[in-house]
């Protein structure tokens, strides 16, 4: 059997209320007050891609062997890197195989998450490969005052695909492919260019959606009335309700479009929703997924027993429920680029990535590895040659001693006024590890008024530096207090 | 078997600038100005000058690399002049040069100067280092400042000790009021307003819980000192003489960020100084200490310091402090000359301008801020952060 043996989704801390978009900027486009309701998420402004994918994929990876994996599939319309696999660094972050596994990145449609699925799973099913995690993750840069921007969130998923412990069998799929351009975006740009919204709804959606779930249920000789949940993405809400009604799809079985509680997030958007269907899921429940983007992919699944023996580290309910509301537009707008605020002179120092360097430490880097002395037990961080324990000091004895994973305290911390930062102050400090070790950390996700000495911390995979000079991305590991629940 | 350093050197002469802004001033004029006092206290020829030491930090935006620019502005005769760097220690390190040359023997006259400019930044605040922390650890350090990294101790320091961090706090208003009041008596001093301990308190916040009170002054100056031996310093007529009776440096092995402490102490400067009172034969710290210059870079700094020197017992520095036991009228007054606080700290020149402190109150020079019959006066450095530092102790005495 082969399917999904695990999923996780991620949606990130911040969410902007709509009507706070159009207290802000309805004087220059009140059309956007149409689409008034709900909220949408904002990653925060250490996050992109690459970081929200790694977060889904821990997410998704609970109990499961990463070192099993035989690739990582990581599809997005915004990846940081044009030529540098971006799955590769999700992978590297994942600490996951480098010899024998086969990483690839997904991208140039916002299909490209399930187009990504399918290859995954057809891989799986010919037998040659065995365990495939597929991270799709979209942060998307909308012009202020735009329908883009309202909406738009920021987003990721994981599924990971197997032959073992499935946890919903992959039953069939179906694609169609057309140059149907709603919007574009050209190498180089910052922000999509769309065409008349009323064509892309009625023409797009409307028409794509249903002729593909057709042709898919002509193909299978499935009946829409078989499926517990049809998963498709459409942020336009009435159009989304009209494609059910059109398929005869009863409306207690479509999944909702998550336009109220956290945007579209893009390339992620059918696979964040597929991780919401598969929560609530029952065995023996059929799930019609569909993914649209100059055409549509259909996929289903039939959920089997295992499926209760499976928890995300964080379930979408959860994620969708520890919010903070961020109440602030200027804020939004710098944490997306789209105003200019000084940095300080201080901020301008741009030193270049040794690329030697980071292959070097790449363990230590983007997988946050550390060592553990094989003759004392110590684990440690960062790694150096010798022992760190006095009574030891032992040369070169170590074997990888991996911190992502392992719960932390804060020792010591402050909030710092004087480092340049978009997000002022910027808080960070010393970490004790459970199980030995520390690590002297940026923090994220806080407000320095919540943080306090004792308090447990997680290990979360953000942008560390982004250098616009020459288009490099630097990540590392940053500490999360657990501030809120 | 080692000996040890004390009373094989003594300080010949000494001179040290006005710190502060000193926005006219390269480190030139300033290393030459701090020099033509020391020369003339000295009372020797330039030419007299076998070996000479120079202490910078920020080398990158002020004096470029090597020593070149002491032997070019002070047009020193063709010696040796090595540039030294290690922190805010670099000063100290200075001198620590300047001293083993003449206690090996292999001079007999030897030069320690020290120099910042940091006014040619165009910001406030020490200059920013992202590019100076090696390539490796600028793929994970965090964004630190100077002021936060040393902010966090006092987190660290309020929960070891399980006292409300506001307290700490106002023991290092306390500690902030005092070297306002010591730099306001100081006509060389970088900032001399005295404040109160509400505008301590109050003051905007820089690194939580440090506000700017907290923090010291950012300045441009320079400092310097001319070493020989007693017998020499004799021979050239000083009745009144001034020795080194220890010189301590310890670093961090990595310890503190990767293994096991309390991020309430610093383990350098607890081994340094415990080795710098066996190097002068100091038994009691707390009773034979007369007064001390150290490195209060931030107000927490000079807190904790306290307990490392042996001198507060362990969690009791903030009830010595607000007691008055390091004001000038104390038992051992800490920063008489203003700290750096208020003295200022241009990190090259820092270590010698304490040590400037401390020769010439022994020499009953120190005018307004004069101790009574000072026996034993400690300098200290800590260069880094509280995770990973380099420290210095050294302690001049009169020689007998």
């Amino acid at each position: 059997m082969v399917g999904i043996t695990a999923y996780g989704g991620y949606v990130p801390r911040y969410r902007l209320s709509r009507m706070t978009i159009i207290q802000n900027m309805a004087w220059y486009f009140p059309v956007i007050m149409a689409v008034a309701g709900g909220e949408k998420a904002v990653a925060n402004w250490d996050e992109d891609a690459i970081s929200m994918a790694v977060a889904a994929s821990y997410n998704c990876m609970a109990g499961k062997n990463r070192k099993a994996l035989d690739g990582v599939f990581f599809a997005s319309t915004s990846m940081p890197f044009t030529d540098r696999l971006n799955a590769g660094i999700i992978a590297a972050a994942l600490n996951a195989p480098e010899e024998g596994s086969m990483h690839a990145d997904f991208s140039s449609s916002l299909k490209a998450g399930t187009t990504a699925a399918i290859a995954a799973l057809e891989a799986i099913e010919s037998g040659k490969k065995s365990s495939i995690l597929v991270a799709a993750s979209d942060l998307r840069k909308a012009k202020m005052a735009t329908m883009g921007e309202m909406f738009i969130g920021d987003g990721a998923a994981a599924l990971l695909f197997g032959n073992e412990d499935v946890i919903a069998e992959f039953t069939g799929s179906y694609s169609m492919n057309y140059d149907f351009v709603d919007h574009y975006k050209g190498t180089g740009k910052d922000f999509d260019y769309a065409w008349e919204e009323r064509w892309v709804r009625d023409e797009g959606y409307g028409k794509i959606i249903p002729m593909a779930i057709q042709s898919f249920l002509k193909k299978t000789g499935a009946s829409i009335a078989d499926f517990a949940k049809v998963v498709y993405p459409c942020y336009f809400s009435g159009t989304h309700r009209e494609i059910a009604k059109r398929l005869g799809i009863d409306p207690s079985k479509v999944q909702d479009n998550l336009h109220n509680v956290c945007g579209d997030t893009g390339t992620s958007h059918p696979l964040l929703m597929l991780t919401a269907a598969l929560e609530g899921a029952k065995p023996k429940d059929r799930i019609l997924l569909a993914g649209f983007g100059q055409g549509c992919d259909v996929l289903s699944f039939e959920v089997t027993d295992e499926i209760a023996k499976f928890k995300p580290a964080r379930s979408m309910t959860a994620s969708l429920a520890a919010k903070v509301d961020m109440n602030n537009y200027q804020k939004y707008a710098k944490f997306k680029d789209l105003i200019v605020a000084d940095l300080g002179i201080r901020g301008e120092a741009n030193p270049n990535t040794s690329l030697t360097a980071l292959w070097r430490k790449r363990k230590m880097v983007l997988g946050f590895v550390g060592n553990k002395c094989t003759k004392c037990g110590t684990p440690q961080f960062p790694s150096l040659p010798m022992c760190v324990k006095p009574e030891c000091h032992e040369v070169g004895q170590f074997e990888d001693y991996e911190f992502a994973d392992k719960p932390g305290t804060i020792q010591m911390f402050t909030g710092d006024m004087l480092s340049p930062s978009v997000d002022p102050p910027a808080v960070y400090g010393l970490v004790d590890f459970a199980g030995g070790g520390k690590a002297f950390l940026d923090f994220t996700d806080c407000d320095l008024n919540q943080v306090k000495v004792g308090m447990p911390v997680t290990m979360s995979f953000r942008r560390r530096s982004r250098d616009s000079v020459r288009g490099f991305t630097g990540y590392f590991w940053k500490a999360v207090p657990k501030v809120e629940g | 078997m080692a000996s040890g350093i004390k009373d094989k050197v003594a300080i010949l002469g000494m001179g040290c600038t006005r710190f502060g802004e000193r926005w006219m001033d390269g480190p030139e004029e300033l290393m030459v100005e701090a020099f033509q006092e020391c020369i003339k206290d000295a009372g020797i020829e330039k030419n007299q000058i076998q070996a000479a030491w120079m202490g910078t930090c920020f080398d990158e935006i002020m004096v470029g690399k090597s020593a070149m620019s002491a032997s070019m502005a002070l047009r020193l005769p063709n010696i040796s002049v090595t540039r030294v760097e290690n922190f805010c220690a670099s000063g100290t390190e200075a001198f620590r040069g300047a001293v083993y040359a003449v206690a090996s023997g292999a001079v007999d006259i030897a030069l320690a100067i020290g120099v910042e400019k940091l006014k040619d930044i165009g910001y406030g605040g020490l200059p920013e280092f992202s590019s100076a922390i090696g390539t490796t650890n600028s793929l994970w350090f965090p964004n630190l400042t100077a002021p936060g990294g040393f902010a966090m101790l006092a987190t660290g320091y309020a929960a070891k000790y399980g006292v409300d961090i506001m307290d700490v706090k106002r023991a290092m208003a306390h500690i902030s009021v005092k070297s306002h009041a010591n730099g306001a008596k100081n006509p060389k001093a970088h900032l001399r307003k005295p404040v109160t301990e509400e505008q301590v308190m109050n003051s905007p916040m820089i690194a939580f819980p440090l506000g700017l009170f907290d923090c010291c002054g950012v300045s441009d100056g320079s400092a310097c000192a001319i070493v020989t031996t007693p017998e020499i310093a004799k021979s050239l007529g000083k009745k009144d003489i001034v020795s080194v009776k220890a010189l301590q440096l310890a670093l961090s092995n990595g310890g503190e960020i990767a293994y096991q402490w309390d991020g309430a102490h610093f383990i350098t400067t607890t081994k340094a100084s415990k080795a710098a009172y066996e190097e002068a034969g100091i038994k009691n710290p707390r009773e034979d200490i007369s007064m001390m210059e150290v490195h209060d870079c931030f107000s927490v700094t000079e807190l904790v310091t306290m307990e490392d020197l042996h001198i507060s017992e362990r969690g009791k520095a903030p009830k010595d402090i607000m007691d008055g036991f390091y004001d000038l009228d104390g038992k051992v007054p800490c920063q008489p000359d203003g700290g750096l606080k208020c003295f200022g700290h241009p990190i090259g020149a820092s270590g010698l301008r304490m040590l400037y402190e401390m020769y010439n109150q022994l020499l009953g020079r120190a005018g307004d801020r004069q101790l009574k019959d000072p026996k034993f006066g400690l300098t200290h450095n800590l260069g880094g952060f509280p995770m990973m530092n380099v420290c210095s102790i050294a302690i001049v005495g009169k020689y007998n």
